[in-house]
């Protein structure tokens, strides 16, 4: 089941009872003829006729497309813009084109945070009345408001244990375990600590802001459910400054209305089918027409059944669908001796926050006492992990702001400087740097966690400030407990309550640019952006206009950053052109008054969407079109998927985004290409078979696509039948290349979508690839054949490209079919690459996982014809772009297709100083066919500011998204050379940066000094590479199939940010103290929180039960020694050995243990695509080891563990 | 003799010199229409692929003719670029047709600097040698 509904324009034909309208209807019969000037709706009046000419159009094709500065007639007819009626003219009621889409009656009840609302849209230039209410919460959403203030405010006062530190209090007050100050720090003197408290309250008003957040509330935890201890205290002189911020709010939070598309005409005409106008079966091809299918049709030995039978032996061996062949045993890093259950008691109360005394005189333990020879340890894991995983009670407390409180403090210690310099906080050697600038570290989330980790420290400036440091060696649990916001980007005064991109949809590597490419390079961060442009977004204002505001140079949209000069003018963000500001934009449609520009919704929201007039139409709006090859050879037969799939096709047809002139139409292919005719006179569809794969060619120019709404029966009769059909033995050959080709003549008048399922190498007709895996190299350093091995699937890729045709495949292999070849038409179509290894659909877990992707697949919105350009501010190129799509110029994407699920990177460099610049701007915009048949624009802005010292750059970076664009960068990497040099550099990221950090803060050298050094904003960064070294696609020594490790790779590629990540740092949950961690108030339901665990051997008891999610799969692991009364509870047995081994479901049973679990497994769930599959194990368990090779944290034979590759990082520092 | 084989062949490698140059000129132009988006990177490409092998032949010609006609220092600062070329197209991505650019690849930043300042060392090193053949000319017919 898909958690996120698509968007309603798509994906909910016909739910909004008066969603079709004449005006939508016209594009149907005119579908893909020019339209006359006459004919074109209201909206394309407004031009000069000259502009709506064919004629016109045809000279216009490419630059409307490219969106260049003389495309636009804007450009070409200036009197345009001035010439045309105030918008009033646009605001006579249509009555009939209201309800584009969910109307606000039906999506406004529907509050829940979890699953996306209706994409709602408002109306801009129409129907006032709603408007001014609805457009109220664009300022003060109730959702934001409810989070923002709180968690400045709020939380238990000050609580430091009688520190005289109110002055300071909100960093110095926070309860939670003691810091320990590595030696390398220095304690500023009082007189430095004295300015800082001076330092003007603006550099902290825009501390406590919560980051801008698209996503459903609840993902950023409410203040009300965090642990008491990580409450966060601001003192209200620092939130004053920061009331009211425009800045991060989200987009509207209200329901926007929709402005009817404008297209409106004649409906109601047949479709005519475009494409080969009779039949061209040449003499020499030989189409072999079968009488109709059906049941009764069917050959004989499909109906005696022999086709059931045939798909039992293959299904016998039965292994389990990912298990790796020929790994190694399950390792022995689990704990065996009884070992107190720590996990439940994490959170210290907030006020029995370690005295404060008790840290500093652990700062000068020597580091190789703390990491090597922990006194206490007292289990017996620790011996078999090595050395390098103490206890935790026994750790000293460290300077660890994320990690769990490790129990009893050690006393002891003299603490000297802790009465001498009583609250003085380290601040890192910066002090020049630090009164400069405010650097955006923490937002309050993250900060609301991190602090509550802390207790009175002398970071707490640092953190502050940006600048905190921390000795990797040292602190020993850095992963924080919960998921971290990215780091909040801090405009410039001008812009500092401009509303910003989200980070879910556009995210930059460094929140603060670099001015010079010189500096970047010191920094020896790789620079990029991440963007998810298609996202299924809750609110979305929509707004249609007679003129889309652009720069008339660089062909910017009008955003949130631009300067506005006067109030008939605008300053481009990015080219810094001045433009006139139409008369249009001077209305604004909330309180329908003239004058001030600022007010329009394109000035709000970074994030926009139009709906585009004419001249963004190189042709009328193509409908959607489905097009389905499945494989029928025998490997397929014997997989037994096309039940599965043509069951989920048939229970969704419904749900298939699209409208009245939706198409669809399938093609079989074994050794041979079988069409399936469903044309108007047949009762029944009919199948030809085309003998002839080397010359393709179609049997009927018509009726192979078919008209969804008018031919449902029988669609739906022949996915019944195809099943059956198919279910005898067949023939071995598979000849996908020639299915393609049909496909794409099939598909080239119109565009669409080919969804390819694939289950063997294809082997014979063109495309036919011979197997270049070798088995036994399957754990070998060098892995050959990343390449593709011809170029078959690229130059159809290309041509389907440029017929805005995309191709999904479908990998369903039980053995090696070159993924790195086949992967080609999806990459360069814009198309998606989905893998499951080793299908078999009698193991009922992998045809719900193909229910539930395929599901996701057909349901979700998607978005046809689409491009998508990426402007950057002057001095600032793209210079790499990853993902799947073509790039059709420097900053042009050509995505034939674009669908929610997709991400994509951008490498950037710097070609010109920025240094007299006051922010770098990015902007993205997706212009797309909707699956209704609008024209759409979607708009991100990313505003970021500029740094001018290396300080600022590193402590900006963010390492999340380093990680999701290094992934790609290696990806390449081991394409185009080799999967160890793409280890190589993947690991010399992490050298790179922490020597520059050194550079920056004249910190000794690696091999010099005991400590390893990170900026905060770094301090995951060695951990996600390891865990990345780790994940399929780069690992080396274990045994990795080569289509695993293509598809890994394909999946890194394209992959949003929060889903990447999770691939690569899996998350661990221990589920056994889940009740200790479900929100107090039981108003309404609230799914358990708990902490996140280190992904280490150390961490799980057996005692306990956990869950590892990595996002494709959830694994409950359950210790051997877990109480009876969680068992029952939880699973309704009395034992561990009672528990079904390699479960693939939790029993529901009526416990609250249960219901706890189910509902923490259902939030989990909330933020994917398609809920993720389960898998239960017990210890002992034979495939324990897929979750011991989670572990990243441990050693594995041939990689390194997390203190090992410390340690190396530690040694290449220089 | 007036008219001798070494002399033949530097009227040859004028010729194809001449045309080597306009190759080149090709080439950067080019590549500076993919960088400014006059042209969809697989129309460029199907225009440029064709062109690759023609210039590596012409080149070759030269340098055979140099080589039998005995004028070891033309042939000799040919030399690296013969290997040049030789390396460039067995390291040339997988593709089924002739030709070295690849449309999915060549709008990387990399691939078109790299592109570009080929085009630009080589139309200077075809100028170059294009006086240099001429003087050989020259030379070859006076010492005739």
């Amino acid at each position: 089941m898909s958690n996120l509904p698509p968007n309603p324009y798509n994906s909910l034909p016909g739910a909004p009872p008066i969603n079709v309208n004449t005006g939508q209807v016209l594009n149907h019969n005119q579908q893909f003829n020019q339209l006359p000037a006459s004919q074109l709706p209201p909206g394309y009046g407004l031009k000069d006729t000259n502009s709506n000419s064919p004629l016109h159009r045809q000279q216009n094709s490419v630059n409307n497309l490219n969106q260049s500065a003389s495309s636009s007639p804007a450009f070409n007819q200036p009197g345009l813009v001035t010439s045309q009626p105030s918008p009033i003219r646009h605001m006579a009621p249509k009555p009939p084109n209201i309800p584009q889409s969910a109307s606000p009656a039906i999506s406004n009840p529907s509050p829940t945070p979890y699953p996306p609302n209706f994409q709602l849209q408002h109306q801009i230039n129409d129907n006032t009345p709603p408007l001014s209410s609805q457009y109220q919460p664009l300022v003060n959403g109730p959702p934001t408001g409810s989070l923002r203030p709180p968690i400045n405010l709020s939380g238990p006062p000050i609580s430091l244990s009688g520190q005289p530190v109110s002055q300071f209090g909100q960093h110095t007050s926070l309860p939670g375990p003691p810091s320990n100050i590595s030696g390398q720090q220095q304690y500023s003197t009082s007189s430095s600590y004295q300015p800082m408290g001076n330092r003007p309250p603006a550099s902290a008003t825009e501390f406590g802001l919560p980051p801008a957040n698209y996503g459903p509330p609840p993902l950023a935890r409410p203040p009300g459910s965090q642990p008491p201890a990580s409450t966060i205290v601001q003192p209200s002189q620092f939130s004053v400054s920061s009331s009211g911020p425009v800045r991060n709010t989200p987009l509207p939070s209200g329901p926007p209305v929709n402005v009817p598309p404008t297209l409106s005409g004649p409906a109601g005409q047949p479709l005519k089918h475009l494409g080969m106008n009779g039949p061209n079966l040449g003499p020499q091809n030989q189409a072999i027409i079968r009488p109709p299918l059906g049941p009764s049709s069917v050959p004989g030995p499909i109906v005696s059944g022999s086709g059931i039978s045939s798909m039992g032996p293959p299904s016998g061996p039965i292994s389990p669908p990912s298990a790796p062949m020929g790994a190694p045993p399950g390792r022995t890093g689990l704990p065996l001796g009884p070992r107190s259950p720590n996990n439940g008691t994490q959170m210290p109360p907030p006020v029995s926050g370690p005295p404060l005394q008790t840290y500093l005189g652990h700062q000068n333990l020597p580091l190789t006492n703390q990491y090597l020879g922990p006194p206490g340890l007292n289990t017996g894991p620790i011996g078999m992990k090595g050395p390098n995983i103490p206890h935790q009670p026994s750790m000293p407390p460290m300077s660890q702001p994320m990690g769990p409180p490790s129990g009893p403090i050690q006393p002891g210690q003299p603490s000297n400087l802790q009465s001498r310099y009583p609250q003085m906080p380290s601040y890192n050697n910066q002090p020049q740097a630090i009164a400069k600038q405010y650097p955006p570290q923490y937002n309050a989330q993250g900060l609301t966690q991190q602090m509550s980790q802390l207790s009175v420290t002398k970071q707490g400036f640092d953190q502050l400030w940006g600048h905190h440091m921390i000795d990797l060696l040292q602190c020993k649990h850095i992963l924080p407990e919960y998921p971290e916001e990215p780091p909040e980007i801090r405009l410039g005064h001008q812009f500092a309550e401009s509303p910003n991109c989200s980070s879910e949809i556009f995210r930059c590597t460094i929140n603060r640019i670099p001015e010079t490419n010189s500096l970047l390079q010191k920094s020896r961060l790789p620079l990029g952006i991440l963007i998810h442009p298609f996202k299924d977004l809750n609110h979305l204002p929509v707004i249609q206009c007679a003129t889309i505001v652009r720069c008339r140079a660089c062909r910017t949209y009008i955003n949130p950053f631009v300067y506005f000069v006067d109030a008939k003018r605008w300053k481009c963000n990015l080219c810094y052109r001045v433009n006139d500001l139409p008369e249009e934009f001077q209305y604004d449609p909330v309180s329908k008054s003239y004058g001030d520009p600022s007010r329009r919704p394109e000035i709000k929201s970074a994030t926009i969407e139009y709906i585009a007039p004419g001249e963004y139409m190189l042709r009328p709006p193509q409908p959607a079109v489905y097009l389905f090859l499945f494989d029928v050879s025998q490997i397929a037969r014997e997989s037994g998927y096309l039940q599965i799939a043509c069951d989920t096709l048939r229970n969704n047809l419904d749900q298939l985004p699209g409208d009245a002139r939706t198409q669809i139409g399938f093609i079989c292919f074994d050794s041979h290409v079988h069409y399936y005719l469903m044309s108007e006179g047949l009762t029944r569809p009919m199948e030809m078979t085309v003998l002839d794969i080397e010359d393709v060619f179609l049997p009927s120019p018509d009726s192979l696509l078919v008209n969804l709404g008018e031919r449902r029966e029988m669609v739906k009769e022949l996915l019944t039948v195809l099943p059956q059909r198919y279910s005898t033995p067949g023939v071995p050959g598979s000849a996908l290349g020639a299915a393609l080709q049909a496909a794409f003549k099939l598909m080239s008048p119109t565009g669409g979508r080919v969804t390819v399922f694939q289950t063997c190498l294809p082997n014979v007709g063109p495309g036919a690839l011979q197997s270049r895996e070798d088995p036994n190299a399957r754990s070998s350093k060098e892995v050959a054949h990343l390449n593709p091995a011809v170029d078959f699937y690229k130059r159809l890729a290309l041509d389907c490209s440029g017929a805005q045709v995309a191709v999904d495949l479908f990998l369903l292999n039980s053995q090696y079919s070159d993924l790195a070849t086949l992967s080609g038409m999806s990459k360069f179509s814009a198309g998606t690459v989905y893998h499951i290894p080793l299908f078999r659909a009698t193991r009922t877990w992998q045809s719900e996982q193909l229910n539930r992707m395929f599901t996701r697949y057909l349901t979700r919105k998607i978005g046809f014809e689409a491009v998508m350009r990426v402007r950057c501010t002057r001095g600032i190129a793209i210079h790499t772009f990853h993902g799947n799509f073509f790039v059709r110029s420097t900053d042009l994407l050509s995505l034939p297709n674009v669908s929610p699920d997709a991400g994509f990177g951008m490498q950037l460099t710097i070609e010109e100083s920025l240094s007299d610049l006051q922010q770098v701007c990015f902007q993205a915009a997706l212009l797309y066919t909707s699956s209704k048949g609008e024209r759409r624009i979607r708009v991100h802005t990313l505003a970021l500011p500029i740094a001018s010292n290396l300080t600022d750059v590193l402590h900006s970076a963010d390492q999340q998204c380093i990680i999701g664009l290094l992934s790609k960068m290696a990806v390449d990497r081991s394409v185009s050379a080799s999967l160890s040099e793409a280890r190589e550099a993947v690991m010399n990221v992490a050298v790179d940066a922490l020597s520059a950090h050194r550079l920056a803060q004249n910190l000794p050298a690696g091999t010099v000094s005991s400590a390893l050094h990170a900026p905060a904003s770094l301090r995951l960064l060695p951990l996600y590479l390891l865990a990345l070294l780790k994940r399929k696609a780069f690992r080396t020594g274990t045994s990795t199939r080569l289509d695993d490790r293509v598809a890994d790779m394909c999946a890194l590629k394209c992959s949003p940010l929060a889903q990447l990540l999770r691939g690569v740092h899996p998350d661990l949950y221990p589920i056994h103290a889940l009740r200790e961690h479900t929100a107090a108030d039981q108003d309404e339901e609230t799914a358990p929180d708990p902490p996140r665990l280190q992904l280490s051997a150390e961490r799980i008891s057996i005692t306990g039960a956990y869950l590892l999610d990595d996002g494709d799969m959830m694994i409950v692991y359950v210790g051997t020694n877990v109480s009876p009364a969680f068992l029952s509870d939880t699973f309704g047995v009395t034992a561990v050995s009672q528990l079904p081994d390699e479960a693939r479901s939790i029993p529901k049973i009526e416990t609250e243990g249960n219901a706890l679990l189910h509902a923490f497994i259902d939030k989990l769930n909330d933020d994917r695509p398609y809920a993720s599959e389960i898998i239960l194990l017990r210890d002992n368990s034979p495939s324990k080891q897929l979750f011991t090779e989670r572990l990243i944290e441990d050693r594995v034979e041939s990689a390194f563990s997390y203190h090992e590759f410390l340690t190396h990082v530690k040694n290449q520092v220089k | 003799m007036a008219f001798s084989f070494p002399a033949f062949s530097y009227i040859i490698a004028l010729i194809v010199d001449a045309f080597l140059i306009f190759f080149s000129i090709f080439h950067v132009i080019a590549f500076d229409e993919l960088k400014t988006d006059y042209k969809n990177p697989i129309d460029q490409c199907n225009s440029l692929n064709p062109l690759v092998l023609p210039e590596y032949l012409l080149h070759l010609l030269i340098n055979v003719l140099f080589l039998l006609s005995g004028e070891w220092f033309s042939l000799l600062i040919n030399v690296p670029l013969i290997l040049y070329h030789i390396h460039r197209y067995y390291t040339r991505p997988v593709m089924s047709g002739p030709g070295l650019y690849d449309p999915t690849s060549i709008m990387n930043a990399d691939v078109l600097t790299v592109c570009q300042r080929e085009g630009w060392i080589k139309l200077a090193f075809y100028l170059l040698s294009f006086f240099l053949y001429l003087y050989g000319m020259i030379v070859v017919l006076i010492a005739a």
